[in-house]
């Protein structure tokens, strides 16, 4: 087993430090040999380890006594009651999306999939938060579409309704698309499992698809000479995984069959690093080893060599641990579904991962299982605000040339474009789905299907304009905006998942914006009592050395205790008093970080409005209060774009206009000041509802009433709806459907 | 009485389960036939639910058609037993043969998942029970293939025979004289593209869904 | 010069290709069993107006690489005919 000194060049073109070679030298007390680097190598790389962000992530609130697992598993579980659990997770898959935009994201989403059902748990939603340089970009747009028809397309075909998402264009994401997905599932509580191995003796059974030279690239430097030369070289090898949707739906049915039947004690999915990554985790989780025959690996091409079955990203697969006797039952499920199953490990009990050519064969690498995780390198990585930070501090935001009419119309876009391509409705859940503040979707028992007469909310939100002005107090606001989204259907939170998309981490303002933002995300969800139950890191979106904007997303999940009505949703009813609830700007408050500065004033610069986080807090306590007592006849979440372009969102969803008093400036139209939601009411609740407010220590102000065809605000701004309605529709088929074929 | 509806689930079929709620909610029973199964156990009616058979690759419904069950829903078919095919499961019948033409890509070469209104233009078949023509109908459409076409000579028996069962009243997709739905000539077999088991609860923003499945399940 | 172009478009060696896949279990069901690497792809035929066979395949070959296809996970065969 031992392997001769490295030439330095191998361990260096695989991603590793010298140090880190020293290391992995030390932990096995020899050289590694080719197939153990290219292990290490890939299980090492800040993909798999966090090397460079965990030393931050330990800084997040991960506990409440409904929380079953936390980060650090495939997914988060929370108890929702009734017996009922729920498993969510976010990802990120902006690389592969930047290169084959459908691919990317279709694989995103099967790879978030894959995560759910890997914890027992049939998964009922997906969310996509899309983020995409800017639309006048051709190569912007065609990521645009690709990405869009590869969720589509893997989404709907797969069978889980995709509910919910956002859709963001910036030319901070020229070049390097952000693509994440999200996904939940529920379970029967008791039938939680755990990606672990254990008893030895164990069988662990690789099933799915083929396992081909995908998503190999890094470690595709290892592949013998002979194999390049008549062709293009290792760099051209494909790289790119394809997705297969069938064989996901199919993969999903057996493995939830095989769950259910109580066949399997351990299951794990294939993501980043494949089999390595799935054997050595499993194993060290359960604290075990394993031996792993690469031979017994079904393959799709001829001539693989035993790194790149160890390593290859293909999609589609799972591995689950079996006691013998289940061995038949388990390829009997497989065979109904037509699901190729090889048992390709066995479980051991000295801890050591061993890679054979046949159980009985020759030994190619051996390592203890848990290096390739617990030891894996951290870092705390040098970190120091921008050097002209307080430069750009003292810039005003406000400046600009202001068209309150036009500015509004640019800045208002119906998404259905993007949602009416994914399916929305299956399981028949949906009661708010996209194109609403939170989605809402009916909580079912997953087994009998029985009504708990309650809901399940959730919403993604990020903010890349907050972020770079403020990483800290920007994702405080996120974190608020998401939770104030779900209040808006009715729900209180419960849990956190976040995606975190920064720039590279060898830049020390990069390492500064995602320290901040864990922070400033740290004590949001402190706050609203919703711990972080899982996550996801993406580093090096950068293009030509430019950073992207900080850009964190958060997924909330909440629950709704009495659905016997639909909440009221967004659109303007007729006759009925408009309020803001929540924190008032302040008289001068500032424009920093709004869309209308970086839009149309063109200034990213400045500083936040001031952010009261416990006000916001009480504000979406008392929305999801009010909502639940069906006292509301419409609500919509200020975001970005202020309140004028919420207003707008809501007339234009019901065709009913207002009247609007003051706010006739650009300022008070369009500043983003954090924490407020828009509420219609009836004339004759005002009263109650302003002391209940009051009592739940909520500022509630009257500021228009709801009629016309038109949007007033004050006596000089007159928007009508017509206009408003045919702005906000032509957006993005006019920019996005210039592709397309029409009848 | 009570229909038994057996619901046929292919590999890559999604609907099965929403289909089987709706059913149920209706007071029928409903249980799963497995696509391998040559046999459809004696039950009173036939669904073919949405989804993606067999991922509808090469066409959608082109592998699906030559499943076992199929041969015995044929049969029944035949027969004069009652057939609904739902999305998938409507481009499953057409490309068996059960009933004519074909459905093509959208019009607008996109996927669309939205509430649309269909009216009835004939209540003569498995699905019209109770209804009136011209009444209309808001019913989720959520497909990709949903455009149907088919020869002057056929549109013209469809028309002539009262097989267009319902059509669009704003067209989302390019369909032939607006067309969402037909049935054979006796009337047992339908096929429509829009989801009625999607509009079985006021929750969800439709209930008109409802009646059509009643309706499947008086006859 | 009018020319035909007719261009095949495949998945690269070692793309994984499902719905060839699929196609290649379900045709045994049907009786046959002799078929093996099934691949599917795409034909895209268009007229190109051009100076000179080679110009026009120039063009062609420009279009595969920018648009038409993805060079990261398909292959072009383009053919050009004189009509």
């Amino acid at each position: 087993m031992s392997a001769a000194p490295e030439d330095a060049s191998v361990h260096r073109a695989l991603g590793l430090s010298d140090e880190e070679y020293e290391q992995i030298h030390e932990l096995l007390g020899r050289h590694p040999n080719h197939l153990e680097l290219a292990m290490y190598s890939v299980m090492w790389s800040e993909h798999c380890s966090y090397k460079s962000s965990k030393v931050h992530l330990k800084r997040l609130p991960t506990e409440a006594p409904w929380v079953l697992v936390g980060p650090g598993e495939n997914a988060g579980v929370i108890d929702v009651g009734d017996d009922i659990a729920v498993a969510i997770r976010i990802e990120s898959h902006n690389h592969p999306s930047a290169i084959e935009p459908y691919q990317g994201a279709a694989t995103g989403v099967g790879g978030i999939l894959r995560d759910i059902f890997t914890m027992g748990a049939r998964p009922i939603a997906v969310m996509d938060p899309l983020r995409f340089g800017p639309l006048d970009d051709p190569r912007s747009r065609w990521i645009a579409e690709g990405v869009i028809s590869g969720v589509s397309g893997y989404g709907n075909s797969v069978g889980v309704p995709t509910v919910g998402g956002e859709i963001v264009f910036d030319e901070t994401y020229k070049g390097n698309p952000l693509v994440n997905v999200l996904a939940m599932g529920v379970l029967p509580s008791e039938r939680l499992v755990l990606g672990q191995a254990s008893g030895v003796g164990n069988l662990a059974i690789l099933l799915g698809a083929a396992t081909g030279r995908d998503g190999i690239g890094g470690v595709s430097v290892l592949a013998s000479a002979g194999f390049d030369e008549n062709s293009e070289g290792a760099d051209k090898r494909p790289s790119v995984q394809v997705g297969d949707p069938f064989e996901e739906k199919r993969l999903l049915e057996a493995c939830l069959e095989l769950l259910d039947e109580g066949l399997v004690s351990g299951i794990q999915d294939l993501g980043g690093a494949g089999i390595t990554c799935a054997t050595s985790e499993t194993a060290s989780r359960g604290g075990a080893g394993m031996d792993v025959d690469v031979s017994a690996i079904h393959s799709r091409e001829e001539g693989m060599e035993p790194f790149e079955l160890m390593t290859s990203e293909s999609q589609e697969r799972m591995l689950a641990i079996v006691e013998p006797e289940h061995l038949e039952k388990v390829l009997e499920i497989s065979a109904q579904w037509e699901i190729t199953a090889s048992v390709i490990g066995r479980v051991t009990g000295n801890g050591q991962l061993r890679i054979m050519d046949g159980f009985e064969g020759e030994v190619l690498a051996e390592l203890p299982a848990s290096t390739l995780h617990d030891d894996a390198p951290e870092y705390n990585r040098p970190m120091s605000p921008p050097d002209d930070l307080t430069e750009r501090r003292l810039r005003d935001a406000s400046q600009g040339p202001a068209n309150c009419v036009e500015d509004l119309l640019a800045l208002v876009c119906d998404p259905s474009w993007v949602y009416s391509q994914y399916d929305h409705q299956l399981f028949l859940n949906t009661v708010v789905g996209p194109g609403n503040d939170g989605t809402l979707l009916r909580l079912r028992h997953p087994s009998t299907g029985e009504e708990t007469g309650r809901g399940l909310a959730m919403s993604t939100d990020g903010n890349h304009r907050w972020c770079y002005v403020d990483p800290r107090q920007g994702t405080k606001m996120i974190v608020a905006e998401a939770v104030m989204n779900i209040a808006c259907v009715g729900a209180n939170p419960l849990a956190v998942v976040n995606c975190l998309n920064f720039g590279n981490p060898e830049h020390p303002e990069i390492m500064w914006q995602l320290s901040e933002s864990v922070d400033g995300m740290s004590e949001a969800c402190i706050a609203f009592n919703a711990p972080v139950v899982g996550g996801n890191v993406s580093l090096y979106n950068e293009t030509n050395a430019v950073d992207i904007a900080p850009t964190p997303v958060v997924g909330v999940l909440g629950v709704h205790p009495d659905l016997s009505e639909p909440p009221p949703g967004i659109g303007l009813p007729p006759d009925s008093l408009l309020l803001v609830l929540g924190q008032e700007p302040e008289s001068d408050v500032s424009m920093g970080g709004s869309r209308w500065a970086w839009e149309v004033g063109c200034c990213k610069d400045g500083v936040l409005p001031e952010f009261d986080l416990d006000h916001a807090v009480r504000t979406a306590a008392f929305v999801a209060e009010s909502v639940q007592k069906q006292r509301l006849k419409a609500v919509h979440d200020v975001g970005e774009g202020g309140l004028a372009v919420a207003l707008a969102e809501m007339a234009i969803r019901s065709g009913i206009g207002a009247k609007i008093k003051n706010h006739d400036n650009h300022i008070s139209m369009f500043n983003e000041s954090g924490g407020r939601v828009l509420v219609a009411i009836e004339n004759r609740e005002l009263d109650d509802f302003v002391k209940t407010a009051a009592a739940r220590g909520v500022t509630a102000k009257v500021i228009g009433e709801t009629g016309g065809s038109s949007l007033q605000f004050g006596p000089m701004v007159d928007v009508s709806l017509e206009s408003l309605t045919v702005a906000s529709e032509n957006q993005l088929p006019e920019a996005l459907g210039q592709g397309t074929v029409n009848a | 009485m009570t229909q038994r509806v057996g619901v046929i689930r292919f590999p890559g079929t999604n609907c099965e389960f929403d289909t089987i709620d709706a059913v149920r909610a209706l007071g029928g029973e409903a249980e799963i036939l497995w696509h391998s199964d040559s046999s459809i156990k004696n039950v009173d009616a036939i669904v073919i639910p949405g989804g993606f058979a067999h991922g509808d690759y090469l066409r959608c419904g082109a592998i699906a058609r030559f499943s076992p069950v199929m041969e015995a829903v044929s049969d029944f078919a035949l027969a004069g037993g009652p057939v609904l095919g739902i999305c998938n499961g409507f481009q499953v019948l057409t490309e068996a043969g059960l009933l004519p033409g074909a459905l093509q890509k959208n019009a607008g070469m996109k996927f669309l998942c939205s509430m649309q209104q269909i009216e009835f233009v004939s209540t003569q078949n498995v699905v019209g029970k109770g209804s009136q023509v011209g009444d209309c109908l808001q019913i989720p459409i959520n497909h990709f293939e949903g455009n149907y076409v088919c020869s002057p000579e056929i549109l013209s028996r469809l028309e002539t025979q009262e097989q267009i069962v319902f059509r669009y009243t704003d067209n989302p997709n390019g369909s032939i004289k607006d067309i969402a739905g037909i049935c054979n000539e006796a009337g047992n077999v339908v096929g429509m593209m829009p989801h009625p088991e999607r509009a079985t609860s006021d929750l969800l923003g439709s209930n008109d869904g409802a009646a059509l499945i009643q309706s499947f399940l008086s006859v | 010069m009018q020319f035909e172009a007719k261009i095949e478009v495949s998945p690269r060696d070692g793309i994984a290709n499902p719905e060839g896949s699929t196609i290649e279990r379900s045709l045994p069901a049907l009786g046959f069993e002799m078929t093996r690497n099934v691949r599917v792809g795409k034909l895209i035929r268009f007229e190109v107006e051009a100076e000179s066979a080679d110009a026009a395949r120039s063009l062609v070959e420009d279009m595969c690489n920018r648009f038409l296809t993805n060079p990261v996970i398909e292959d072009a065969a383009v053919e050009v005919l004189e009509t």
